[in-house]
């Protein structure tokens, strides 16, 4: 008989293995066949503290201890020591995963399993509670499932933020034969990376949420929309949806119940617009991603014209939780109409950047200083981006504005998908301002004219203007501009491009004088 | 990227053969427009009438997907595809220096490919490695913390050009 084996715990997530998660896992598994060690190496998915990754956990007595970060070249070293003898005895020890500051201050309910487990053991997950929420709602009829989710408050999370329960009544009482489920996981928005890490940490809360979803409102087919570029996400969905599959989760009489589902991972192909829900169902049907008309809505004639509900990553993979624990405990969490948690980014310039998952109601200082401890680069923090690309540049001054849906309404910003970009003293807005204009230009689908010809004038006019060309004119014309794309877009492309160009405007003024511009400043640290 | 030959008729044969076990899809294009370029690198213009017969669609329609989609290409790439990202989170730690420096180093422009053909470069927005800026993705690696000097020992790593001098 062999003794037990250590685990070793080396994430296997797009950014721990953009910093070489992969090649310390390959050392490491070198060392254990040399030297005959007792330990098995175990890929769990990133807990989203990405200063320290790679960040490496052993299993000891009094739970799972953690170092970090162990980068490729400290690996041979860190074998070395061979801390599964005496695990307190490195200079990179962190101690207790869970007692990890940064880690204990966030309310993690959706993100509960992310970095915990292995990502497509279907084991680790239903000792993790996976799978709970679906057997509570494969005992429920329809519509006590959706009034469950209903009565949690849970409210869209890919941004637009439209109570996920009352989409799912909708879809409910459309009478139809064919009905779809399908998942956006077109995480666009520079800034965020909470749906990758579902997908590539914790994939089966998503396939929980969306079979839940499809019992809810009655549909028998689902689509996945995942974006091209996130290629680690395809290939752990799709292992997980085989497992699924195989295990009776997906297919004909799912867990013994005579309910089918069937579910189907599709790529986009690099387009921003896609995450708009119309188009992404265009670009689903096969078509260029140009965005429909509303009405109708989607939950109504949606996918090839069917009854179609459209959830984000983080909604779907809240729903078990809601299912397993109950509206109420859900409903706990949060302030005024934000009930819950949202997974926040923490991006760009900022020193701890990581997930933090936390009920509404904080600050955002307290989540660029508590948690992100200031800028990357040790410079004065001087803006902040929050809910992507068509979010806006927030001052010092609105930071202690709190993180809520309404309450970045009331200061003209955006919530989103809960991406926190942050940048120091050397950035040029009237630059920022610009590339908001610019992006709009690029992924523009096209369809209306506020946003595909308002977007390259945009750019012409903050040119103008950094130029020192008739600035007061264009001034007037550039806001003009904006009140056109804002009020006459189809979509929330054109309609929100203005949100960042006037924050801009309005808080850096001082940036789109001539004098300014890039020269006259320090120059940025990469 | 596979390793189809690069003669007109296998391309025909390949696509007829991908578009034979896709076309009963829902919205079958885009994974067909997938396949054939995981297979041979782009899509190449010649195939869309035979794309568009397969589906019952017009060439039109085939041609306005594949020109919609930023990700579709109808010219071969170079033999490693670097995406930069260029976007907020990226430029908030230094990406717009990192493209300048990129684009000078490869002797190209974004869309472009070095003339020994080893490099592709494109402009990307957004990897999901924003914790981690600059990103840089080569193939389906992605990279973090990508300043000049990382560019330039990435691109080292992978060229060959210069063992095929020597």
């Amino acid at each position: 008989m062999t003794a037990a084996l250590t685990k070793i715990y080396v994430p296997r997530d797009t950014t721990a293995c953009s910093l070489g998660a992969d090649r310390v896992a390959v050392v490491i598994q070198q060392h254990i066949e040399k030297n005959q060690l007792p330990l098995e190496i175990v890929r769990n998915g990133s807990r989203g503290l990405y200063w320290l990754e790679p960040m490496l956990e052993l299993e000891t007595e009094q739970g799972r201890v953690a170092y970090g970060p162990i980068t490729p070249d400290k690996v041979d070293e860190f074998m070395a020591a061979a801390c599964w003898l005496r695990s307190d005895q490195h200079p990179l020890y962190l101690g207790l995963t869970e007692d990890i500051d940064y880690l204990k201050r966030q309310q993690r309910l959706t993100f509960a399993r992310v970095g915990v487990i292995a990502p497509t053991s279907l084991e680790d997950y239903c000792q993790h509670g996976g799978f709970a929420g679906l057997r509570t709602a494969l005992a429920m009829k329809p519509q006590a499932i959706v009034s469950c989710v209903t009565d949690s408050g849970l409210r869209g999370r890919g941004g637009a933020a439209f109570p996920t329960g009352i989409k799912w009544q909708t879809v409910l009482d459309t009478a139809s034969p064919q009905k779809y489920i399908v998942c956006n996981a077109d995480e666009g928005d520079s800034g965020t990376y909470s749906d990758r890490m579902i997908m590539e940490s914790d994939p089966f809360s998503l396939l929980e949420g969306l079979i839940i979803a499809a019992l809810a409102v009655g549909a028998d087919r689902g689509y996945i929309y995942l974006r091209e570029e996130y290629p680690l996400a395809e290939e752990v969905l799709n292992r997980a949806i085989d497992v699924a599959y195989a295990n009776g989760y997906l297919g004909k009489a799912i867990a013994g119940s005579n309910f089918s589902f069937d579910l189907e991972l599709r790529l986009g192909a690099g387009a921003y617009i896609c995450g708009e829900e119309t188009s992404m169902l265009e670009s689903l049907e096969g078509k260029r991603g140009e965005v429909r008309s509303k009405p109708p809505l989607p939950a109504i004639s949606g996918l090839f014209g069917q009854p179609t509900v459209v959830n984000n990553v983080i909604s779907l993979a809240t729903v078990p939780i809601i299912l397993a624990q109950g509206a109420e405990h859900y409903q706990r969490y949060g302030a005024g109409r934000c009930r819950g948690t949202l997974p926040f980014q923490l991006a760009g310039n900022i020193k701890y950047a990581g997930l933090v998952e936390l009920a509404f109601g904080y600050s955002l200082r307290d989540l660029l200083e508590d948690f992100g401890g200031g800028t990357r680069s040790g410079r004065p923090m001087r803006a902040v981006q929050v809910g992507g690309p068509l979010g806006a540049y927030l001052p010092e001054s609105q930071w202690d504005t709190a993180l809520d849906y309404e309450a970045f309404i009331e200061i003209d910003a955006v919530l989103g998908h809960g991406g926190v970009v942050a940048f120091d003293d050397t950035v040029d807005m009237s630059e920022q301002a610009r590339f908001s204009m610019e992006f709009c230009a690029i992924e523009s689908c096209g369809k209306c004219t506020p946003c595909r010809i308002g977007s390259v004038r945009g750019v012409e006019l903050i040119d103008k203007i950094c130029a020192g060309k008739a600035p007061a004119q264009n001034s007037i014309l550039l806001e003009d501009l904006c009140y056109t794309m804002a009020n006459a877009s189809l979509c929330a492309m054109g309609g929100m491009t203005p949100i960042p160009v006037r924050s801009a405007l309005e808080h850096f003024a001082e940036d789109f004088e001539v004098d300014a511009g890039p020269a006259s400043r320090p120059s940025p640290q990469a | 990227m596979g390793l189809a030959s690069n003669s007109p008729l296998e391309h025909e044969n390949l696509v007829e053969r991908i578009i034979k076990e896709l076309q009963d899809l829902p919205g079958a294009l885009l994974p067909i427009l997938h396949r054939l370029q995981d297979e041979l690198g782009f899509i190449p213009p010649a195939l869309l009438p035979v794309i568009a017969t397969g589906l019952n669609l017009s060439r039109a329609e085939v041609h306005g997907v594949v020109s919609f989609y930023h990700y579709f290409r109808s010219s071969p790439p170079g033999r490693n595809t670097i995406q930069i990202c260029r976007a907020e989170s990226c430029q908030a730690m230094g990406s717009r220096a990192l493209e300048v420096h990129a684009q000078r180093a490869l002797r190209c422009k974004f869309n472009q490919t070095s003339a020994d053909g080893e490099f592709t470069l494109l402009a990307v927005y957004c990897l999901g490695n924003c914790a981690c800026s600059p990103a840089v993705r080569v193939g389906d690696e992605v990279y973090g913390h990508v300043d000049a000097a990382k560019f330039d020992s990435l691109v080292a790593a992978l060229s060959t050009s210069e063992v095929q001098v020597k």
